[in-house]
């Protein structure tokens, strides 16, 4: 395991998010704040050997979400994001 | 707690009686990252202190390496909960960085390439209690373990230990890092098991 | 039973172990009973949580590798030398003992029967798991739409479900496998033994105007190695979706 393969992909982001969000995040489509990339959440690149979890944009590399679970409690921080556009039911 | 599965141990040893509440000993060094690895030129890598003025005092490898340097031996808490015990590096204090560097500051971001902080209380750094170390056991620290060289302050939680250190801050206000702008405990006493905010 | 298997609440639940397979020398299927398990998507994955005495716990992703068969889920796990993980569900779990794990997880990386694109599959050693639960839901609905599996792996002796892959593909003209060994093949077997490259790439993929889906699966190297290849070859990449094993997969 090489120090700069530390990351996966958002595709394992579905499990922890969706304790939080119940729509699962991974299909969801984001905006990197700082570089301007957007594509599906399942792209980006997941940190998760860490005391949180931090996802970076896969193309700039800058911190576009954290996550920290605590006992009881969790924080989240998404600053790094433009947007989270989600795929949702239709509403009639 | 989940359904316990027999005979599963895990890397994880056994608590014991040495180590901080909630603390597990392990045998190897686990590697935690917020971040890719930085990669580092040791022709352009320098350590900055700043101090709350705004003066800077600069080193290049060279010349941090000229540098007295010392050998400590150390126990090391991550917050995650693994500990090791007895381990070692060599570094130069920061009672040697700091020692021509006039401030009446009280509080200490520490910056990392890659863009990591941590923040801490400035007697935190003083007296024997940190190091900027470029070897651990007798090696010269690795990439993936913060080299070439990390902050260490050992009596806190290891994400204090910056890896890829690059510079100090000296503030007169206290600033949260990385880890403690989102839930981690401003201060990090592992034997007050002060992991999170209001622990 | 596709909407709730995305949007269903997730919690940690225990399988009772059924059966643990031998796929090769470092690979096991775990063939798993889920009372209630609303079914699955093919290339969905769940979370597996172990716990030891006095509380300490590790949790990995496994993708499922089954198409969706009532209570019934089977996971294949790669026995990692240095894992945490994976050395006690490949030795230590049997028949009879409790696996805690919670799922279906992931709505991004699936691959839906109603689909009418033609499906070029690309795995990578244990990459293939997900693509295998995507060959074998095909299979158990009966469908036609084209479908291509390229799977890349080292030698004859870590092949995962080879013979299963050669039957479905034998009686299905519809289904074409290919597999690359990268370090050495069968004895007697014609054709190049490396890495996938882009000429012979090229041979197996829909070209892009076909309008195909992809999806690449492995670790990290193969998939950005072959995600590369896909867009020079023309594919745009909406068209390719990727999973990657990453280290957290011990």
């Amino acid at each position: 395991m090489t120090g700069s393969n530390m990351w996966t992909d958002g595709n394992m982001l579905a499990g922890p998010l969706h304790d939080i969000f119940l729509p699962d995040v991974t299909a969801a489509v984001v905006g990197c704040r700082n570089c301007g990339w957007t594509g599906a959440m399942a792209e980006v690149r997941v940190f998760d050997h860490a005391p949180g979890v931090v996802v970076r944009c896969a193309t700039c590399d800058e911190v576009l979400l954290r996550l920290v679970r605590g006992p009881g409690r969790a924080w989240l921080d998404m600053r790094g994001l433009n947007y989270v556009q989600l795929p949702m039911a239709n509403e009639t | 707690m989940g359904t316990v599965s027999p005979g599963f141990r895990g890397r994880r040893g056994r608590p014991s009686a040495n180590l901080p509440p909630g603390q597990y000993l392990v045998e190897d060094f686990p590697v935690l990252s917020a971040g890719p690895t930085p990669r580092i030129d040791l022709d352009t890598w320098e350590f900055t202190i700043t101090n709350e003025t705004g003066e800077r005092q600069r080193w290049s490898w060279d010349a941090f390496r000229a540098l007295p340097s010392e050998a400590p031996t150390v126990d090391i808490h991550c917050v995650t909960k693994w500990s090791k015990l007895g381990t070692s590096w060599e570094g130069v204090s920061l009672d040697t960085l700091l020692e021509g560097v006039e401030t009446s500051a009280s509080f200490a971001l520490a910056e990392s390439y890659g863009g990591y902080t941590t923040n801490l209380p400035l007697e935190d750094l003083l007296d024997g209690k940190a190091w900027v170390a470029f070897r651990f056991g007798g090696e010269d620290l690795e990439p993936i373990h913060g080299g070439p060289a990390r902050l260490l302050v050992p009596h806190l939680y290891f994400w204090k230990s910056a890896k890829w250190v690059r510079g100090i801050r000296l503030l007169d206000q206290d600033e949260p890092g990385f880890w403690e702008s989102l839930g981690y405990h401003n201060y990090g006493d592992p034997w007050r098991e002060q992991r999170y905010w209001g622990d | 039973m596709a909407r709730a298997a995305v949007l269903g609440r997730l919690s940690w639940r225990a399988a009772q172990v059924l059966e643990v397979r031998h796929e090769s020398a470092s690979a096991r299927t775990l063939v798993l009973d889920l009372p209630e398990w609303p079914g699955h998507l093919p290339g969905q994955h769940v979370d597996v949580r172990l716990t030891a005495e006095g509380g300490y716990q590790a949790q990995r992703s496994y993708s499922i590798a089954s198409a969706p068969d009532g209570s019934r889920v089977e996971l294949t796990v790669e026995r990692l030398a240095d894992g945490e993980v994976s050395p006690y569900l490949t030795d230590e779990l049997r028949p009879g003992n409790l696996l805690e794990l919670r799922g279906p997880i992931g709505g991004w990386f699936v691959w839906r029967s109603g689909d009418t694109d033609p499906v070029l599959l690309l795995g990578g050693g244990s990459g293939v798991v997900p693509l295998m639960a995507m060959v074998r839901t095909r299979a158990a609905n009966g469908s036609t739409i084209p479908m291509r599996l390229v799977y890349s792996t080292r030698t004859p002796d870590t092949v995962l479900y080879g013979d299963e892959l050669r039957r479905l593909a034998e009686r299905d003209p519809t289904l074409r496998v290919e597999l690359v060994y990268t370090r050495r093949a069968p004895e007697g077997r014609e054709g190049p033994v490396g890495r996938l490259d882009a000429a012979r790439l090229a041979t197996l993929a829909w070209p892009p105007a076909d309008r195909p889906a992809s999806f690449v699966c492995g670790p990290t190297g193969f998939v950005e190695a072959v995600a590369d290849l896909l867009v020079d070859q023309g594919y745009a990449p909406e068209q390719i979706k990727t999973e990657r094993f990453g280290p957290t997969g011990s």
